[in-house]
């Protein structure tokens, strides 16, 4: 609550003071203003496996911690130059609205609402997920079509508020909604059996599955409900900082794509023949430039955070705890949606 | 003689600006345009830098359609109704909570504090022990305990506990039967509010002839037994007409009856516990303030325990109890914001939580919760000035 009122009054003081000497117009570049600074301000979520997730060194781990950390490769050439800030999913746009963060990287649903009334840009999916339900098993439910009547735990301030609601108006079920502040709080509360069922993005289930008292006791029904496309978010207004979190991206899913990860980036560096992987790693062209970062952007990308395969597996993939296999989030040219437009 | 005094009394000869009157006057009035510029400025600049920036502005949102859900709402809402109506919604909750949570505060602090100076030594410690404990702890941890803590200690709706065979208590909530009012329900209501004014005038009856003779009536017995007994008779007079609607488990829940949700539970408890502590320290401040000598002289009026505490000491207790009591109440009401911990829809959970989300529409949300806080508080607090008044010493 604390930090929601001081998030508002940094806001209306950013808005109400920007305008004091001058004009909106002159106010730094981001890029510059990051450069001054010397890192990179992410918000991320407050502990999600998989995801962004804080061990008890307080290091962080998880894809989109670790886009943050591509981005900083791209700006700085250096992965350590970013600052993580937890947020709770209702304070996240506020505190990238009042400039406190630069970019967010919390799994965010990318909405036209979002993208077009709370003055933020979507950058791209890093994510392509749905939402789901978790229920014990000894409830003995296999589809969420039998869910009529239950008490369902949830996140507040998430778009899986309004999907719950469409979900069970669409198929003439009652339902009850406990909107909890944070995750930990729903996960403790479905734990307590306050309520029969927890909804959130599958992905998410994956990792709140993982703090239950007893993993094994509870499934994930089948149902997908909606379409989740979770991506990076900045504010509006600043069109060259908007490119590079855009591109920060396509460089990892290009790099994928052609086969180049960071165990064999500095060999392509050296020897690869194809344009296309020279344009990537910046010795042919001068896209960096073109953006106000350096020519070897995309190079510092996967050499020290890898290509967007690496990074998936890494982090949400078969091998890790979550085991959320790559589905529609496998490139396009292997039966999934993930497409990176060219780079040349 | 006067000739000397009289200009030192009027008009001073300095010059008009180094008149202190004036300066004052003029250094205030220079201030509040300062204020009133400052004000005007900052909020012309927000407006300015949020259409820059496209934010929506404006308190059109309040009209959108909400599409979310509340699990509880005392006014008619659905997934359809407006934001607006969510705002209600969230700011009825409130209410709720602040209103049980007062009454049960006051009830606990007030005997609590009595129990502090009771001669019984286990009452007294019993009572020093639960002041001592409830109002150090901090009020968030307590709620938590009552939600967690106790909720995870509840059974599931199958193996509810059962109270009566009516009333059913599970990690869902307490589910009580809901009464059905058929036709006839009006004569037992109008019985009821007959008794209860036969009780009201019975009582001024009693008071003025305790004054005449020094004899009262025992009104309490005679007020309970008439309130009970005559909308008895009117129901059994009109066949029972108001009949109960069992809750019954099916699926994963109860279904009919009327449900007390645990969040609500949890969040009453422990706003009465916590508030009620402090209310417990002004009750028994007030009562000691009352000097020794009121008591003997009660008593040797021949007044006995009961009555000397309630025509004598209290009465007197309360001009100090009231300010104070004021200012708990004020506590109570902005604590039970406290909810958005345990997802109890209040106002901040429901309207600066899900509402602001949706609509991203921060500065207008958060005034208009902060407007309400503000308005809710002096509410109160002018409700209770007036109190005081009534209960201040009068001074001749």
């Amino acid at each position: 609550m604390m930090k929601r009122l001081l998030s508002t009054l940094a806001l209306a003081g950013a808005c109400g003071l920007a305008a004091f000497g001058a004009q909106a117009q002159t106010k730094p570049a981001k890029l510059d203003q990051i450069k001054a600074k010397g890192f990179i301000q992410c918000g991320v979520s407050q502990g999600l496996p998989g995801f962004s997730t804080p061990d008890d060194k307080g290091n962080w781990t998880g894809l989109d911690v670790d886009f943050c950390r591509a981005v900083a490769a791209a700006v700085f050439g250096d992965v350590t130059k970013v600052k993580f800030t937890p947020l709770s999913a209702k304070d996240r746009f506020t505190a990238l609205q009042s400039g406190d963060i630069d970019v967010l990287s919390r799994n965010t649903t990318w909405t036209i609402s979002r993208d077009t009334s709370l003055g933020l840009n979507f950058t791209g999916v890093t994510y392509y997920d749905g939402q789901g339900f978790m229920i014990r098993k000894d409830k003995k439910v296999t589809s969420a079509m039998e869910l009529s009547g239950a008490s369902v735990c949830t996140q507040t301030g998430t778009t899986t508020e309004q999907n719950l609601a469409d979900f069970f108006r669409a198929n003439n079920m009652t339902y009850e909604v406990i909107a909890f502040a944070t995750n930990d709080e729903v996960v403790k509360a479905y734990d307590a059996g306050r309520c029969d069922v927890l909804t959130t993005d599958r992905s998410g289930l994956a990792g709140e599955r993982l703090k239950l008292t007893n993993p094994d006791d509870h499934i994930v029904l089948p149902e997908i409900i909606s379409k989740e496309p979770l991506g990076p978010v900045v504010a509006h207004g600043d069109d060259q900082w908007f490119d590079i979190v855009k591109w920060v991206l396509f460089a990892q899913l290009t790099a994928e794509e052609l086969g180049v990860t960071s165990k064999n980036v500095d060999e392509q560096l050296k020897s690869s023949a194809n344009p296309e992987v020279k344009r990537l790693l910046g010795t042919e062209g001068k896209f960096g430039e073109g953006m106000g970062i350096g020519n070897d952007w995309g190079y510092q990308i996967v050499k020290t955070v890898g290509n967007y395969g690496e990074m998936y597996d890494r982090n949400v993939g078969p091998d890790t705890p979550l085991k959320l296999a790559r589905g529609v989030n496998a490139l396009w040219n292997k039966g999934g949606l993930q497409y990176a437009p060219p780079i040349r | 003689m006067s000739d000397l005094v009289e200009p030192a009394i009027g008009r001073s000869k300095t010059s008009f600006i180094n008149d202190p009157k004036v300066r004052s006057i003029g250094l205030q009035l220079i201030a509040l345009v300062l204020v009133v510029f400052l004000g005007w400025m900052f909020v012309d600049n927000a407006r300015q830098n949020l259409a820059a920036q496209k934010i929506a502005t404006g308190f059109g949102f309040l009209d959108n359609t909400a599409g979310f859900g509340i699990s509880q709402t005392l006014v008619p809402y659905s997934e359809t109704s407006t934001y607006g109506r969510a705002f209600l919604v969230g700011l009825l909750n409130t209410l709720l909570v602040a209103v049980v949570g007062i009454f049960f505060a006051t009830i606990i602090g007030f005997f609590v504090g009595i129990g502090r100076l009771s001669k019984n030594f286990v009452v007294r410690l019993l009572s020093t022990i639960y002041v001592e404990v409830i109002r150090n702890l901090p009020p968030l941890f307590q709620i938590l305990f009552w939600y967690l803590a106790v909720l995870s200690a509840m059974p599931s709706p199958r193996q509810s506990i059962n109270l009566l065979g009516e009333v059913f208590i599970s990690n869902r909530g307490i589910i009580v039967p809901r009464p059905v009012f058929e036709a006839g329900t009006g004569y037992v209501l109008w019985s009821f509010g007959a008794a209860l004014l036969v009780v009201i005038v019975l009582h001024y009856w009693s008071r003025e002839r305790r004054a005449e003779t020094g004899r009262g009536l025992p009104m309490l017995p005679i007020g309970l037994g008439l309130m009970i007994l005559v909308p008895f008779i009117a129901m059994a007079i009109t066949g029972f007409p108001i009949s109960l609607e069992r809750p019954e488990l099916k699926g994963f829940n109860f279904v009919g009856g009327v449900r007390v949700i645990p969040e609500f539970v949890a969040l009453t408890v422990a706003l009465a516990t916590y508030t009620g502590a402090f209310i417990a320290e002004n009750v028994r401040a007030g009562i000691q303030s009352v000097s020794h000598g009121q008591t003997e002289a009660a008593h040797s009026l021949g007044l006995r325990n009961g009555h000397t505490l309630r025509l004598v000491v209290i009465p007197q207790a309360m001009r100090v109890i009231i300010p104070p009591l004021t200012s708990q109440y004020l506590n109570l009401t902005k604590n039970s914001s406290l909810a958005v911990g345990i997802g109890y829809p209040d106002l901040v959970a429901v309207f600066a939580g899900t509402t602001l989300n949706q609509t991203g529409q921060a500065i207008e949300i958060i005034a208009i919760t902060m407007g309400v806080y503000l308005v809710l508080s002096i509410i109160t607090s002018v409700i209770m000035n007036v109190y005081n008044k009534r209960v201040a010493l009068v001074e001749r």
